[in-house]
């Protein structure tokens, strides 16, 4: 609008360009260490570095420098563990850096050889260039002895990642809420829900459904949920990707956005959602003024913190009309590798005792271990012997890996951004013109033409 | 060794002056030309940003651009911005000519009025989130003046939400502009208000036959540089909305195809496109301009 702003225009786009430049600069740099490593994925795959065990962990040296997700924590949590860490390796030097914005500032980082040595594997990065960017972990079929949720982050038989912690995803809700408003049973269907939250909304002056709209990411926590909607493991990796009708009336799109379409169109939401705090929800949640939130269990820890009574805050799965109640586990970040690392055997050791020895995936992370045969979470044992079944999703079928990441990138569909759910919500309270089938026709359409090119693609 | 004095003094001049600009061109071309550079090159490709491979794909992204209109919609949302060009010009003007007459705590106004520029435009988003929250200040302060009708949503209303935007927009800029126009003004000598002073002009006079035609070309400047920023409007709306609720732009679309779509080399065209447009918004203007005089 004056000077400024058009200095502010074109620094955006100079911004952008210089990012773009950046990357290239390191690219060729990346590239050449790539031609040096696609020497055969297998034959990588046998060089993956190991942490010793015993005796020679004390001979392991390096400095290394881990970068993660958690700020809130990494001055006093990962301090316990460097230094429970170097009780057993006293020769490794671990330093920590926390990213506020992980994802977008890593991705930015990677486009350098400068990413530190153990990182988190950005999951915006296409899954078959990840042996450009991280170390080999060793053969998946070896590693799946001990570890869960390898599948996720695995090229050709070689995994490059290990979770931090297993997730579910469900609703998160507080149960004093729903005791006031009279719900006494955990709804289970569509309509046991939508009745549910009618009566807290009637009966209590809780919100009965959060959507946190403003902070843009939480609205993307429900596509998490598409698993349980549709009752089979296979549907979001196998199913969706067969599929020109992903979104139209009785797939599991379709049903799994219309409870956020009619929560936000009979005025079950926030009062005014472009203004919703994500730090106030947390403890509005703890607290009884909000009843229903769809989150995954790392949220869970976090919540309970804030509560005074913690045992008020309770997880439920979403509700579905599918036959049996599937709750879908799915990775949290993965650990892994820098290529670039100098003292990868020591990045190494780190990686092997964060997951196994140090309580982060279940205490900090809040799900399950990716460690097999590590006992359950407290907070799910009361599933135990119940019809609802805890899963993870069946991976994508051999020569199809990632399609559904590309068919929604080539659609601008954005299935895992919030943009979509934005609009529902938009056209839900009036708005937009746009009707809810509006809509879905209209991510039909976008889904099926680019369905059509990828499919062709291959 | 060679001395600098052994050189002619013309050959000193220049070694001088080639030497005093290396750092300053040094910095140009790294971080202004070499980018712009190699975003066109981007926008012929398929690059996700990350990728090893880059594919040249010619002009497809420049096709897909023009064969879609939704990227154009966007451009509807810039004309509030425009319109709000012309109440911030006013604003800022209005007051560096009030400014610039003698006035009672003269430096403690400017100084007010300037400061907003100084803020981080992060910083300005989130202050006027709270500004507009259903409870906030705005809200607030209405209610205290027996206003609670008017008392909306700011940017809940899709009526409301690009204007209340415009609004911290203009909140923003215009001290600015305003320091701008009281530099020019006061460029204006002495005499001649004492001159208009004597004939009987009052202050309106002074302004309408002294002051504006004494600033025609900063006047000028400003709108060109205000209605090319209208049409490249980002931080405000990126940070408070995220382009939600209709308040997108077409930067904030921009970023979103790169960072959220990882499409790169797309979102590079649209950069040169935009580009584009506001060197044409800018001759145009120049045109106009210039027939006018």
């Amino acid at each position: 609008m004056n000077k400024t702003k058009a200095v502010t225009g074109l620094a955006a786009l100079a911004l952008m360009a210089g990012l773009f430049s950046g990357c290239t600069s390191g690219n060729n740099n990346a590239t050449n260490a790539a031609a040096t490593n696609a020497g055969g994925s297998t034959d990588t795959a046998t060089e993956a570095t190991a942490a010793p065990e015993g005796d020679a962990a004390k001979d392991i040296k390096g400095d290394i420098t881990v970068i993660t997700q958690r700020t809130d924590i990494v001055d006093t949590v990962f301090k316990e563990y460097a230094a429970k860490f170097n009780e057993k390796y006293p020769n490794i030097k671990v330093n920590f850096e926390a990213l506020s914005n992980y994802e977008d500032q890593i991705k930015i980082r990677m486009s350098t050889n400068d990413y530190g040595d153990v990182l988190l594997l950005p999951t915006s990065i296409a899954i078959k260039d990840l042996p450009d960017f991280f170390e080999p972990l060793g053969k998946k079929s070896e590693l799946e002895q001990q570890y869960t949720g390898l599948e996720e982050r695995t090229v050709d038989g070689i995994s490059y990642g290990i979770p931090i912690t297993v997730n579910f995803s469900g609703v998160i809700y507080n149960k004093k809420v729903f005791q006031d408003a009279g719900v006494t049973e955990v709804p289970r269907t569509f309509d046991q829900f939508s009745a549910a939250l009618k009566s807290i909304k009637e009966k209590t002056d809780a919100v009965p459904l959060y959507t946190n709209y403003a902070s843009g990411w939480a609205l993307t926590q429900w596509e998490a949920d598409l698993a349980t909607v549709a009752g089979d493991r296979e549907y979001v990796n196998i199913g969706q990707v067969a599929s020109d009708d992903n979104f139209v009336p009785g797939q599991p799109h379709y049903e799994l956005y219309k409870v956020m379409y009619d929560a936000a169109k009979d005025g079950l939401i926030e009062e005014d959602p472009t203004t919703t705090d994500w730090e106030s929800s947390k403890a509005d949640l703890a607290s009884g003024k909000i009843g229903t939130m769809m989150l995954g269990s790392w949220a869970i820890g976090q919540i309970k913190g804030l509560a005074a009574n913690p045992d008020d805050v309770g997880f439920m799965p979403f509700p579905t009309n599918a036959d049996k109640i599937l709750v879908p586990l799915s990775d949290d970040y993965n650990l892994g590798i820098s290529i670039h690392s100098k003292h990868k055997e020591a990045a190494r050791a780190w990686v092997d005792w964060f997951i196994n020895e140090s309580g982060y995936p279940t205490v900090e992370g809040g799900g399950m271990s990716p460690v097999k045969g590590a006992e359950l979470p407290e907070i799910l044992k009361q599933f135990e012997g119940t019809d609802i079944t805890f899963d993870t999703l069946a991976p994508a079928k051999a020569g199809e890996e990632g399609w559904v990441d590309a068919i929604d990138k080539e659609a601008e569909i954005g299935l895992w951004q919030p943009d979509f759910k934005k609009v529902i919500i938009e056209a839900a309270i009036g708005n937009r013109k746009q009707s809810y089938d509006d809509i879905m026709k209209e991510l039909n359409d976008k889904w099926k033409a680019a369905r059509a090119k990828i499919v062709s693609a291959k | 060794m060679p001395k600098l004095s052994n050189l002619s003094y013309k050959n000193q001049r220049i070694l001088i002056i080639f030497l005093f600009s290396l750092i300053p061109v040094a910095l140009l071309v790294t971080f202004s030309y070499l980018p712009v550079f190699k975003m066109f090159q981007y926008s012929f490709t398929s690059w996700d940003g990350l990728s090893k491979k880059m594919e040249y794909i010619g002009f497809d992204n420049y096709k897909t651009i023009f064969t879609k209109p939704e990227y154009f919609a966007v451009f509807k949302v810039s004309l509030y911005y425009f319109f709000a060009t012309f109440v911030q010009m006013g604003l800022a003007l209005y007051f560096a000519t009030i400014l610039s007459f003698n006035v009672r705590m003269k430096n403690w106004f400017k100084g007010i009025l300037f400061f907003p520029t100084l803020l981080n435009g992060v910083a300005i988003g989130f202050i006027f989130l709270f500004f507009f929250k259903p409870e906030g200040t705005l809200n607030t302060i209405l209610d205290l003046l027996g206003l609670g009708a008017l008392q909306q949503k700011w940017l809940l209303n899709p009526q409301l939400i690009n204007v209340s935007l415009a609004f911290a927009s203009v909140w923003r800029y215009m001290g600015m502009n305003f320091i701008i126009f009281l530099g020019a003004i006061s460029s204006i000598g002495s005499e001649i208000y004492e001159a208009s002073d004597i004939d009987g002009a009052n202050r309106w006079h002074q302004f309408r036959h002294i002051i504006l035609p004494s600033i025609k070309r900063i006047l000028q400047l400003n709108l060109i540089l205000a209605v090319s920023g209208a049409i490249g409007v980002f931080e405000i709306p990126y940070v408070m909305t995220g382009g939600s609720n209709g308040s997108g732009t077409f930067v904030i679309q921009t970023v979103d195809v790169a960072f959220k779509y990882s499409k790169l080399g797309l979102a590079s065209a649209m950069a040169v496109v935009l580009l584009g447009i506001v060197v044409l918004v800018t001759i145009l203007q120049r045109i106009l301009i210039k027939e006018e005089t």
